[in-house]
């Protein structure tokens, strides 16, 4: 990331920053951008939390092939969070059953958590962005 | 209070690019200091002085313009989508050879770390989207 245009790192105070993935990887950008968002902020080494529900489960499904509709697969990306000190991931449990999908199903470590739990976790943050 | 506002769809096409200006107006009015406003995903498309809406309706890119102008607005493109759809200053343009650029005046172009320094700063970042 040493494009002239990149921030350097600020000065600051951590917030706890959580990431709502809610959509299917394809179909529209929000995915794609939502995780350029993800990498970009790393460099802040703010409090980060991502979350996939509903479709968003999708984007962290193993065995993506994205060959017949010419775009991207860019689920191998979500590999390489851990890397960047983003380790923070849970998924609804309701939206990955409802889905037919356990965590084996997943090309990240994951923990599940119910919709309450989610309610919880989703109060202690300071700033929530949802794709 | 201090806000941050995130606009993440683009003018004309969806409710909340309009939401977006009338909601900062309205913070503005009640004498809130708006800290940033970032315009990420199709919500880049507010920033081009290119579009020409008809006559008879709202140009939503002249009236963050003149907000900007007229409360020293700091109003910010993201540069990866814009660069995905097409929207350029005058120094992106020369730099990827383009041979035009359509970038409103009181917009600027920059990076995602002013996303995140919105965040950061402001006392609550407010997102129009779906």
């Amino acid at each position: 990331m040493a494009e002239p245009w990149e921030d350097d790192e600020l000065e600051g105070p951590v917030r706890k920053f959580m990431y709502v993935n809610r959509r299917a990887p394809y179909g529209t950008i929000y995915a794609l951008e939502s995780l350029e968002v993800v990498l970009i902020a790393a460099a802040f080494e703010q409090d980060v939390t991502l979350v996939f529900m509903d479709d968003g489960v999708y984007q962290i499904k193993k065995e993506q092939n994205t060959e017949a509709i010419g775009v991207k697969n860019f689920s191998p990306t979500y590999r390489a969070l851990e890397g960047y000190d983003v380790e923070k991931l849970y998924v609804e449990k309701e939206s990955l059953e409802s889905r037919g999908l356990t965590t084996e199903d997943l090309v990240v470590p994951v923990q599940v958590v119910n919709k309450d739990q989610l309610a919880e976790l989703m109060e202690e943050q300071e700033v929530i962005l949802s794709f | 209070m201090k806000l941050s506002i995130l606009v993440n769809e683009g003018p004309y096409q969806h409710q909340s690019a309009d939401t977006a200006i009338q909601f900062t107006k309205a913070a503005l009015e009640r004498g809130h200091e708006i800290f940033r406003v970032f315009f990420y995903h199709d919500g880049v498309n507010n920033g081009t002085r290119f579009a020409v809406p008809p006559q008879d309706d709202r140009n939503i890119t002249e009236q963050w313009t003149a907000l900007a102008k007229e409360h020293d607005l700091d109003l910010v493109i993201c540069i990866a989508a814009a660069q995905r759809r097409g929207i350029l200053d005058e120094n992106e343009a020369k730099r990827q050879g383009k041979d035009g650029h359509n970038m409103a005046d009181g917009f600027r172009i920059s990076g995602l770390g002013q996303l995140i320094e919105a965040g950061i700063q402001a006392d609550r970042l407010v997102i129009f989207g779906d």
